[in-house]
């Protein structure tokens, strides 16, 4: 059975996007180690995840992207059949068919990942749209990129949703890049959520590397859906601190910006608060990382010791 | 029995499927101007008309199907769904798998399509095997009022994405259909008429070609059984090799072109399965590699017109019988 994540204290927040980071550093290291297929990573973007994802409600839904790891371990996904999912492996959580790329969990309402740029736009709606004629409670998140918010289906989503008055809390994870072209090649505004006023809908930056703004943002945010039945556009602005899909150089990358970045890292800046007001005691904090390591020790032994799927899989769960 | 046109046959399914099935809605770009009735009956929250932007359209479908909903979604013609393309091929036809099956997709998509009104290429284009060729959709295309009632109804009830052509030119052609209850399998032809000599394997409007293509052969004393694929996915194999058998001879006939398209699977079929029973090369008649013209003339010159089926016909069975 799987349990969904509620724990919205700031250590509970730090611990999660500790163990995401961990989760996905180990994923990277084992890709090197060729143990792993490649993987786009969501590192130096944890607060995100975590912020919004721990605002939502159980009977919310997510759609996320190809960048999931982060929503689905926040969310309370086990990162042992995560890492299944990439390794191909039987128990990962769609069979191994899914792979890094598109993993959904229906039981924790993570439902539809597609790694097709905007893909999850173009589906927020429908959920949307069930919510709203079967009288369901939840709203819909929908994580996407700034990429995507240069795709048609973008701005196709965001009018439908405002016209049909649809529970979604759009996430634009701008985190200034495109795979390997850079956000300032692409666009020439700089606020992604200046465009929901166009389509009659709230819209909102944050600090995306600061999770208590980010998750009082978005708790703002899921509030003002839930009570006007309206969408919302809510953007966290935030960084890739790691490359597109790993393994990747970042040669690319402006070695200055990167390094300006680094020093927002969402982590450190939560754990150097916590330390300091003394909710969290270095004795706390070394209990957490003890946590957190045993915690992707025992995914690794899992997805490890994980069988590969039967070949009479191929075409199973084609038709319904 | 009664008859009703093919549109009439469309509206009825859809209104008795909403009627069967409170889950059941139905939006496109004025569906809800078009569908008066519909809204009056179901309100409009199930019935909607939406902005003319057929990507959300059908990714919104796809998104309502995988939670609770069964959408019917008016693509309006064929080649609109060119922009729906990666929301019924990438996310409708293969987030069931790619999910392990956590999800399943009951949305139907109806597209018109097929010469006959002289739209022009850009509404006509019969590019229904590209649907066939992809992973985790059906496709079906009917001939008769009754099919595409009957067709309809199990399209609303199936639990996977369908996507439903509506022939262009058999819109207001009449036809007998049941009363009450009628829902046609999808998956089965229907063999039209039987016959001896030689097998015509079709859909949609060319069907009717057959059939009065088999009316002058029989004059000539040329027995042709014709068969109605209806379904094009899944695809009737059965059907197809018990007539191949018993005919020995086959010619498939459709409106899409030649190439890739599915009469190029019903001949491998046939050349795979029942090479043994054939008397003579599998023979297609179909449209061109061309882009479907407007002018009367040219739209009628594209499709397999009854003259051309006889005549496609002798070339298969007369060197039999003048031996
Ligand atoms: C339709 C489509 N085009 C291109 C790609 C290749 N691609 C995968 S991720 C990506 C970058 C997406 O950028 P963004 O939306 O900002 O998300 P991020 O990766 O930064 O999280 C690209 C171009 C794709 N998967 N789908
Ligand atoms: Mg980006």
């Amino acid at each position: 059975m799987e349990r969904i994540a509620s724990d919205t204290r700031p250590e509970a927040m730090l611990e999660c996007m500790m163990l995401i980071r961990a989760y996905e550093e180990r994923l990277a290291a084992m890709q090197a180690a060729g143990q792993a297929a490649g993987t786009c990573t969501s590192v130096g973007q944890e607060a995100s995840a975590v912020g919004v994802v721990r605002a939502l409600g159980p009977d919310d839904r997510i759609l996320t992207n190809h960048r999931s790891a982060g929503h689905l371990i926040a969310r309370g996904a086990d990162p042992g059949r995560i890492l299944a999912e990439v390794m191909g492996k039987r128990d990962g959580y769609c069979k191994g068919k899914s792979g890094s790329l598109h993993v959904s969990v229906k039981e924790l309402g993570v439902v539809l990942t597609s790694t097709i740029v905007g893909g999850e736009l173009s589906l927020a709606t429908g959920v949307g749209l069930s919510h709203a004629l079967l009288g369901e409670q939840g709203i819909v998140a929908c994580f996407f990129g700034d990429g995507a918010a240069c795709e048609g289906i973008f701005h196709e989503s965001l009018n439908l949703a405002a016209v049909w008055k649809l529970p979604i809390l759009y996430v634009c994870e701008n985190n200034q890049w495109q795979a390997y072209v850079h956000r300032k090649e692409t666009m020439l505004g700089d606020r992604i959520s200046e465009w929901a006023a166009k389509y009659g809908m709230e819209g909102l930056t944050v600090d995306g590397n600061d999770v208590e703004a980010v998750h009082a943002a978005a708790t703002q945010a899921i509030a003002s859906i839930r009570r006007t039945g309206k969408p919302f556009l809510l953007e966290t602005y935030t960084y890739r601190l790691r490359g597109h899909y790993e393994p990747d150089d970042q040669s690319y990358v402006d070695p200055a910006e990167l390094s300006a970045w680094r020093a927002k890292d969402p982590i450190d800046r939560l754990r150097a608060k916590l330390l300091t007001s003394g909710t969290l005691s270095e004795t706390g904090l070394q209990q957490m990382r003890q946590r957190v390591a045993a915690a992707i020790e025992q995914a690794v032994a899992f997805a490890a010791a994980s069988p590969f799927p039967d070949t009479a899989e191929l075409t199973t769960d084609v038709y319904a | 029995m009664s008859e009703i046109t093919v549109n009439e046959a469309v509206s009825q399914a859809l209104a008795e499927e909403m009627r069967r099935d409170p889950r059941v809605v139905m939006f496109g770009e004025g569906v809800a101007t078009k569908r008066r009735e519909l809204v009056r009956e179901f309100g409009e929250k199930r019935v909607r008309n939406t902005p003319l932007a057929e990507g959300i359209i059908a990714g919104t479908a796809v998104g309502a199907a995988a939670t609770g909903l069964r959408p019917v979604v008016d693509l309006l013609f064929a080649p609109f769904l060119c922009f729906s393309m990666d929301e019924i091929v990438n996310s409708a036809g293969k987030l069931r798998y790619m999910s392990g099956g956590q999800f399943a997709f009951p949305l139907v998509a109806i597209a018109m399509t097929g010469g006959g009104w002289t739209v022009g290429a850009q509404h006509n284009h019969n590019v229904e095997s590209w649907f066939v060729h992809s992973p985790g959709l059906k496709v079906v295309m009917p001939s008769t009022a009754a099919d595409f009632k009957g067709l309809l109804k199990a399209a609303i009830r199936d639990d996977n994405p369908v996507l439903f052509f509506v022939d262009l030119a058999l819109g207001f052609e009449p036809g007998e259909v049941p009363d009450g209850e009628h829902v046609v399998p999808l998956g089965k032809a229907a063999t039209l008429r039987a016959g001896r000599d030689v097998t015509l394997i079709s859909y949609a409007k060319t069907v009717n070609h057959c059939l009065q293509a088999a009316d002058d052969l029989a004059k000539a004393g040329i027995s042709a059984e014709v068969i109605d694929l209806r379904s094009l996915k899944p695809l009737d194999e059965k059907a197809i090799l018990a007539s191949a058998r018993k005919t020995g001879r086959v010619l498939v006939v459709h409106e899409a072109s030649r190439m890739c398209g599915v009469g190029a699977e019903v001949a491998a079929i046939v050349a795979e399965k029942a090479f043994d029973a054939l008397k003579a090369p599998v023979l297609r008649l179909t449209g061109p590699d061309a882009p479907a013209p407007s002018s009367y003339v040219l739209e009628q010159a594209f499709i397999p017109q009854p003259g051309a089926i006889v005549e496609a016909v002798r070339k298969l069975v007369v060197p039999a019988f003048a031996a």
